[in-house]
């Protein structure tokens, strides 16, 4: 029987049909493609492959992308833990409908996101008005970039801690307020230390999404140079200028970043189960 | 119809679960293939069901009327099965449950609607759930799944039932209600069965034949009585019910256990270590001693909720005993705890090495 | 009886909550819509029905239209060979497949530009033979099926992997054939989280915008897709004009919640079925 030793047998019909489409089409649309950038790199001069990513835009870009994403990640890891507790624990009119709502920046369009936040944000713009009188900018400034970020990863950081919420158990908390402990140290001490595998994996998680973001962001950015351009961005100008190279060398950095992160959420969430099913 | 597998061998991994098996099922017969987790039952029983292959090397075959169908599809086997968790297709209402084996014959085969509409009432009514015809799965109690997963496996007039442990998700009076449905059902219909379980009870109780398997291997095959009074091997009888065990030598043509003899004049196995196994009920308990030869002990704990007396005891060998009697007897013998009394044997199985004796 | 907050925190932290989401999130989308009819209902009607945004709705439509039945029927070949066989290297094929949403929107488009620009991989060959697809519509549909890749293979996995293969099992002894088993008894089992993939699967294939841009070369009226053509009137100042197109987008996020809220408890509900199934009952 063909394949005998790869697969344990199983009667279900069309386990190679599946399974080899799955690879073939895998292959052809996403592992050809990205290895493409990582052959790419390597044709092009080292030289010019370092001089691009170490370039003084290219630099500024990176600490706008990361440390803004890392902010945003920050507040979007305090804010979504108040939003899920606020969700889960208490009750009021239109709940559902708030609940629902959290979703819509994971289900808006970055385009859509992105427009509608700049006009927001201008000067003339309903928030912006306010907040110049302040002499508060926030579009085409980092903290515009901000503020897109903490948009779209508001979802990510909601629904890591949700469930975790839901699922735990009152009698932990009960057992701590007979024990004598105020609602803070119950929360400090038995309820958060329960919440930060899922906080740290929503932030994570956040942080992923918002490093790679692009059109939410390069709206209210202004793609100032040196100033309000983000990563992604200089992978766009690189490109229209044909330099291919150069854009893949970007790329490249922006690659191992996803994927250093990618296995760090992994590991978090697979840690976390771990954790979960040892209760 | 008649069933037979030969030199059945299945590895998983690196874990043998069945191990040169050898089996006659008699047609028409309900068989109970019986053992503890791991012993291979539900291994066989998908082998034979064409749900499991077995090992190629060496050679093992399934024959149904001395027809070799190794190879065969599951689905061409015309067997029923019936999953421990009813496997009851969630999105078929009861009824589309039963008709499915009948819809997907192909087209030459398959009966006409009304014919199909017609089996499907009468199976209904033979497990007494017409009423639920249009219900879903969810919508049904454990024992009714099950009848229904009965009823579907039926439909096809398979030329055997295979039936998985088909009780052990239920509640206890449930299952014993099912037990006795089915062994009916079998009187009716004469299909040839073969049932897994794990619980000797149920196995004594419904079968015609038991097979007691452990690790792989067929322990014992025969009437429930036979496998119950004259159990093969030590693990036979461990397996059956309850045993105490004792452990001494045979000495030219006696089995000895402390003061407790048996005459073996027929055994060739003499000088070597034996064990001895007797059932609760085949001991007794005197207060004084009174010829025969009896085992001192003193009682422990005595335990009279239940359908028998069960008298624990301390023998002076250190051997922890277990007596049980009747009501009746035990208010005659007036046992109590910390009594210092006298065990006597009527009746045991010795074992040595190779031998049962 | 779970402790209750104080009655002035609970206030305290759901008003924070809410004035946080209404803020970051409900004004957004409001403005959105009050944007695009700021010029009144004729203004919105003549932007959408402008000849440029309606070519820009049919290409979004097409390229959604070839990359999620593509990704569909992926996501079921992906399921099946994953969830009802036990074969190595599952968990490798499992994270290759998330791959697509790990890498950054603008990435997605330059791997193509890689493969089949100019400069790419086949671009010489594919010029000799006066095939266009970057800058072209097959570009921006390998651009869409990229990013949405995860979508119906991510709802299916865990589905099939908790309902397990005994009922397909029963199915083959009762007789059924592959395709019946397929039909009759897998399908039925997962349509709910397979519709659900399939709708967020469209929503992402019509909103995607870093990717698609890379590889259009923003031709109006011919390589613009509805988020290309938003930015195209935003960046022209057709303030209005931007935003109708961007509301049709919007809408479509809306309907994309709405139909979770709904599919929600019956997806539930497949994964609940089976656990129901276990436990003893009379």
């Amino acid at each position: 029987m063909a394949g005998r030793s790869f697969k344990h047998f199983s009667i279900l019909p069309g386990f190679w049909p599946a399974l080899g489409f799955s690879v073939l089409y895998l292959s052809l649309i996403v592992l050809a493609p990205l290895s493409a950038v990582v052959l790419k790199t390597t044709t092009a001069s080292w030289a010019h492959f370092w001089g691009t990513i170490t370039s003084p835009s290219v630099v500024a870009s990176y600490r706008l992308s990361f440390g803004a994403s890392l902010a945003a990640a920050a507040i979007n890891a305090v804010f979504g833990l108040l939003v899920a507790w606020v969700l889960v624990r208490y009750s009021f009119p239109g709940k559902r409908l708030v609940d629902a709502l959290v979703d819509l920046p994971f289900a808006l369009p970055t385009a859509v996101a992105g427009i509608a936040l700049t006009t927001l944000y201008t000067e003339h713009g309903w928030i912006g008005r306010l907040l110049a009188r302040v002499g508060i900018r926030v579009a085409f400034t980092p903290l515009g970039v901000l503020v897109a970020l903490v948009f779209i990863g508001l979802p990510f950081a909601v629904r890591s801690v949700q469930p975790v919420l839901e699922d735990l158990d009152a009698e932990i908390e009960d057992a701590a307020a007979s024990l004598g402990a105020s609602r803070w140290r119950t929360f400090t001490r038995v309820v958060f230390p329960l919440l930060r595998p899922a906080l740290l994996t929503g932030f994570a998680m956040s942080f992923a999404r918002a490093l790679g973001e692009y059109g939410s962001v390069v709206f209210i950015s202004g793609n100032m140079p040196m100033r309000t351009e983000i990563t992604p961005l200089l992978i766009m100008t690189r490109l229209e200028q044909y330099d291919y190279a150069g854009a893949t060398a970007i790329a490249l950095v922006m690659l191992v970043a996803s994927f250093a992160l990618l296995l760090a959420i992994n590991l978090l969430q697979w840690r976390s189960r771990r954790y979960a099913e040892a209760r | 119809m008649a069933i037979e597998v030969r030199h059945i061998n299945k590895t998983f991994g690196s874990f043998a679960a069945l191990r040169d098996v050898n089996l006659e099922v008699k047609g028409g017969e309900l068989l109970a293939l019986l053992g503890p987790s791991g012993s291979g039952k539900t291994t066989l029983l998908r082998i034979i069901a064409g749900l499991e292959t077995p090992d190629p090397e060496p050679a093992g075959s399934v024959l149904f009327e001395g027809r070799d169908v190794t190879s065969q599809r599951t689905g061409d086997r015309r067997v029923g099965f019936v999953f421990q968790h009813y496997a009851l297709f969630r999105n078929m209402t009861v009824f589309e449950n039963v008709a499915f084996g009948l819809q997907v014959r192909p087209r030459g085969q398959r009966p006409a609607e009304n014919q199909i509409r017609r089996r499907v009432k009468e199976l209904l009514q033979l497990i007494h759930l017409e009423a639920m015809a249009d219900r879903y799965p969810t919508q049904l109690s454990g024992g009714q799944r099950q009848r229904v997963a009965l009823a579907r496996a039926l439909a096809i007039e398979p030329k055997a039932l295979l039936l998985d442990e088909p009780f052990g998700a239920l509640d206890a009076k449930v299952r014993q209600g099912l037990r006795r449905w089915l062994r009916r059902l079998h009187d009716e219909v004469h299909v040839t069965s073969i049932l897994v379980t794990h619980d000797q009870d149920e196995a004594l109780e419904v079968a015609d034949r038991v097979v007691v398997m452990n690790q792989g291997r067929i322990e014992q095959v025969g009437t429930p009585e036979e496998v119950f009074h004259h159990p093969a091997s030590e693990f036979v009888m461990d397996f059956m019910g309850s045993v105490n065990l004792f452990h001494g030598r045979i000495d030219s043509g006696k089995a000895v256990f402390g003061p407790l003899v048996l005459d073996r004049p027929e055994t060739a196995a003499n000088g070597k270590a034996a064990r001895l196994f007797v059932r609760p009920y085949d001991l007794d308990i005197h207060h004084a001693h009174n010829g025969k030869p009896g085992l001192r002990a003193r009682v422990k704990r005595v335990q009279s909720a239940g359908p028998q007396v069960r008298v624990e005891l301390l023998a002076e060998t250190g051997e922890a005993v277990v007596v049980e009697m009747s009501h009746a007897h035990y208010r005659d013998s007036r046992v109590n705890p910390g009594d210092g009394v006298y065990v006597s044997l009527r009746d045991g199985r010795v074992f040595t090495e190779d031998y049962a004796i | 009886m779970k402790r209750q907050d104080p009655l002035l925190l609970r206030c305290g932290l759901t008003a924070a909550a809410l004035l946080f989401l209404a803020v970051f999130v409900a004004l957004p989308l409001f403005a959105v819509f009050a944007q695009a009819l700021e010029k009144g209902l004729a203004a919105y009607w003549t932007a959408i029905a402008d000849p440029d945004a309606l070519a820009s709705i049919r290409l979004t439509l097409l390229a959604a239209g070839i990359a999620v039945p593509m990704n569909l029927v992926f996501g079921l070949a992906a399921a099946w060979a994953i969830a009802k066989f036990q074969f190595p290297g599952k968990n490798l094929l499992i994270t290759l497949i998330d791959l697509p949403f790990a890498v950054s929107p603008v990435i997605s488009g330059l791997i193509y530009v890689l493969m089949f620009g100019a400069q790419g991989w086949l671009g010489p060959w594919l010029s000799d033979r006066g095939i266009k697809i970057i800058f072209a519509v097959p570009g921006i549909v390998l651009a869409t099926i990229f990013v949405t890749f995860p979508f119906v293979a991510r709802e299916l996995i865990p589905l099939m992997q908790a309902q397990g293969t005994e009922e397909e099992e029963a199915a083959l002894v009762l007789g059924a054939s592959g395709r019946q088993l397929f039909w009759r008894v897998t399908l039925p089992n997962i349509k709910w989280s397979l519709l659900y993939g399939v709708i967020l699967c469209s929503a992402r294939a019509m909103g995607e915008f870093g990717a698609v841009s890379v590889v259009s070369g923003h031709i109006r009226g011919e390589t613009n897709t509805m988020p290309l053509h938003v930015e195209i009137l935003y960046n022209e100042y057709n303030f209005a004009g931007a935003f109708a197109v961007a509301s049709l987008l919007a809408l479509l996020a809306l309907v994309t919640l709405v139909a979770k809220r709904l599919l929600e408890r019956k997806m539930r509900q497949d994964y609940a079925d089976f656990k129901a199934a276990e436990s003893a009952e009379g």
